[in-house]
């Protein structure tokens, strides 16, 4: 029994991207059509049309490109689906599984039963059309589904006789059959299957079993991923640390106990918490090694301390989970030859653990360069232990300022005032044009005098944003008389100094 | 045979880390500019290395960042405790490697402890303490890089007493920056090293940061075209 989503490609865009299926969708693959939705059919948009064709046959199309990790991605609910009704589901490929057709058959009553159940199965859990098809083996059934028929035993022979070579999905020999007037998989069939052997090669001999229905390939079963989470719900809210902490311990135990069993190690662990209110935090710890329980623990705890420290929280913690989402075998964890991995590494990680535990996760960071055009975004801080994400993304920043970049940072902008020599507060019109050259800058009660400077170069951003306030400012580089290089910027009439060329 | 002895047979002390070999390990690199400084041409293991900001003179922060980098690169691991307003781009920049640069910004009252568990597992630790620290907490955490054969590189205001080596800028010149035009292209920093005992006499380094300037390229010369008849 085979059970076959039509259009995968186009309904997976539709979970994943969000991509309307009900309107003209064409999934493309190396400029060519893979496939299309029943709207674009209908305008004439066939596999392997090339894109341009596609788009001139219906001008509305919508293309996306072609991803087999994600239409898998989103096939595994089907398939969990499915396994709800079926043991030993195989995946032939994303939209497609089947699976032995007699146990369900026997336990509903009859195939065409079975099949009801299913696609109804298939459709109330995942909101996905199904159709069912069952035959002797993958390839009649997977054409039976397309036909939505039901073909008894002993009757593929016959079913397929009647179709033609083209759906055997060898297109070369398809053709050179048609050509030698062979056109139906029964004709195909009929010939003596030594001479196919010898005038067309191993597979279409092996195509040849498959027209004549003998299709003794056998399923390759699917082992379901073991269920890894571990989940604790509390009878009463938990808000003290040390409650937290004694809960934490025990769950992570139970998580190291289920690993072990499976002969996995963790390498990305995932915090969630469910508050009395409905509230979820959730939070992902990374580890380079691998997490011990002592570990897991620490870190859940370190994770319950600082939600429940942080008043985040209006209420009690009703339920923990933990989830696994990095694992690796046990063997597959191997520490690096050279330098990386080494003793001193293991001796840095132990005493960034110890401050966190000391100062709590958030205290000890790390830095990683993304993009932007200010000084203190360009570097984001990452928590030891978090992932290595910057915010911004790199890439070209037009109006970011060169290197030598600033090396002091100021965390709050001091503001300053910058006059000219005649003592005239200096300002920037609309054309970016200073109306005097700036000549000292006051800090306090001191005034320095400006000896070179350069600008203004200015900075427009964030004003497509509606919830912030737009990032509209004009920057200063100046040498002083001191030999201080300072950064001054000037945004909404006020000069500050955001960072110093120390 | 005599006579070749002389040129073979050097004192101890006059070896340098690379031809000892077995002294490597006990000696982190710094960049080829600043190793005159060092009487052991290099931040050697266990030492105390102070970084003094002069104020008045600018270039701390980035003489601070130089004497990480080498050591950075070579796979050491770095920290830097109460110093929230050090620019990492910068850092980058210079050479440092960020993902083995772990940073405290705000250890708090507990910083000694925060120090001393670093020192066990870091090579360099940084530490920038607002007010004056005591000679006990001095001597305790000096003991224990010495222990752990980490460097304290203590970067405060105050003079450190019992630090082994301590640099601070002298002088730092911008070039590149003009009246309206330019942008700030590179430094010449001189740095004064005083040591302790027989290394009192301080000793001057100056260098380019992050590399000497280079000068515009100069716009090819025009071919000039002649009527040849």
């Amino acid at each position: 029994m085979l059970v076959w989503c039509p259009d995968w490609p186009v309904v997976a865009a539709e979970i994943v991207d969000g991509i309307p299926a009900g309107g003209p969708v064409a999934v493309m693959h190396a400029n060519k059509v893979v496939a299309s939705s029943s709207a674009a059919r209908a305008q004439g948009v066939r596999r392997g049309l090339r894109k341009r064709d596609a788009q001139s046959r219906c001008s509305r199309l919508i293309v996306v490109e072609h991803d087999p990790g994600r239409d898998m991605r989103a096939y595994e609910p089907v398939v969990a689906a499915v396994e709800q009704l079926a043991a030993g589901v195989a995946v032939l490929r994303p939209g497609v599984c089947a699976f032995a057709a007699r146990g369900p058959a026997r336990y509903f009553g009859g195939e065409a039963a079975a099949a009801e159940k299913l696609v109804d199965q298939v459709a109330n859990e995942c909101g996905v059309e199904a159709q069912i098809g069952v035959a002797d083996g993958a390839f009649a059934a997977l054409l039976a589904a397309r036909a939505g028929k039901l073909i008894g035993e002993e009757e593929t022979a016959e079913f397929l006789a009647g179709l033609s070579v083209s759906t055997l999905e060898r297109p070369e020999l398809a053709d050179l059959l048609w050509r030698l007037g062979v056109r139906t998989l029964g004709d195909f069939a009929a010939l003596p299957p030594g001479d196919v052997l010898a005038r067309f090669g191993l597979d279409a001999a092996l195509a040849q079993r498959l027209a004549a229905g003998r299709d003794d390939r056998p399923l390759a079963v699917r082992q379901p991923p073991p269920d890894l989470d571990v989940q604790e719900r509390f009878a009463e809210p938990v808000e003290r640390v040390d409650m937290a902490a004694f809960a934490a311990r025990a769950l992570a135990e139970r998580l190291h106990e289920k690993l072990t069993g499976y002969g996995l190690v963790c390498t990305r662990l995932a915090i969630v918490a469910i508050t009395a209110d409905g509230q979820e935090l959730e939070r992902v710890w990374r580890h380079d090694g691998v997490l011990t329980a002592q570990a897991i623990a620490d870190r859940t705890r370190w994770q319950l301390e600082g939600w429940l420290t942080s008043r985040k929280l209006a209420c009690g913690i009703i339920a923990l989970q933990l989830i696994p989402e990095g694992v690796l075998a046990q063997v597959g964890l191997q520490p690096g030859l050279w330098g990386e991995a080494g003793a001193e590494r293991d001796r840095a990680h132990r005493a960034m653990h110890r401050v966190q535990g000391m100062l709590g996760p958030e205290s000890v960071v790390t830095a990683v360069l993304g993009g932007g055009r200010d000084p203190l975004l360009q570097a984001t801080m990452v928590a030891w232990g978090d992932e290595r994400k910057p915010a911004l993304a790199q890439g070209p920043w037009p109006g970011r300022l060169p290197p030598p970049s600033p090396a002091v940072v100021a965390q709050q902008e001091q503001p300053v005032e910058v006059i000219s020599e005649a003592g005239e507060q200096v300002r920037v019109d609309a054309r970016l044009a200073l109306n005097a050259d700036p000549g000292f800058v006051v800090m306090g009660r001191s005034k320095v005098e400006i000896v070179a400077w350069s600008g203004p170069w200015p900075v427009d951003e964030r004003w497509w944003v509606v919830e912030q306030r737009p990032h509209r400012l004009v920057r200063l580089q100046v040498l002083l008389a001191n030999g201080q290089a300072l950064l001054l910027i000037l945004s909404g009439g006020e000069w500050s100094i955001p960072a110093e060329f120390d | 045979m005599r006579g070749e002895l002389p040129g073979l047979v050097r004192r101890a002390s006059e070896l340098t880390t690379e031809v000892a070999g077995l002294g490597a390990d006990r000696v982190l690199p710094v960049l080829p500019e600043l190793r005159e400084l060092f009487a052991g041409q290099g931040l050697r293991r266990g030492s105390t290395v102070a970084v003094r900001p002069v104020p008045g003179v600018s270039g701390s922060t980035s003489l601070l960042l130089c004497l990480l980098a080498a050591a950075s690169q070579g796979g050491s691991w770095c920290a830097v405790v109460g110093l929230p307003q050090l620019g990492l781009v910068a850092a980058a920049e210079m050479g440092v490697s960020l993902e083995r640069l772990a940073l405290v910004p705000y250890p708090g009252p507990q910083w000694t402890g925060v120090v001393a568990t670093l020192l066990d597992g870091f090579d360099i630790v940084v530490v920038a303490a607002a007010g004056p620290v005591a000679a006990s907490v001095r001597a305790q955490l000096a003991a224990r890089a010495r222990q752990r054969g980490s460097v304290l590189m203590p970067f405060v205001a105050n003079p450190w007493e019992g630090a082994d080596v301590s640099l601070s800028p002298e002088k730092s010149v911008w070039h590149g920056l003009g009246w309206g035009r330019g942008r700030l292209r590179s430094r010449e920093l001189t740095v004064c090293a005083r040591g302790r005992g027989s290394a009192e006499r301080p000793r001057r380094s100056t260098f380019w940061l992050p590399g000497p300037p280079v000068p515009p390229p100069e716009a090819p010369q025009r071919i000039r075209l002649s009527v040849v008849r």
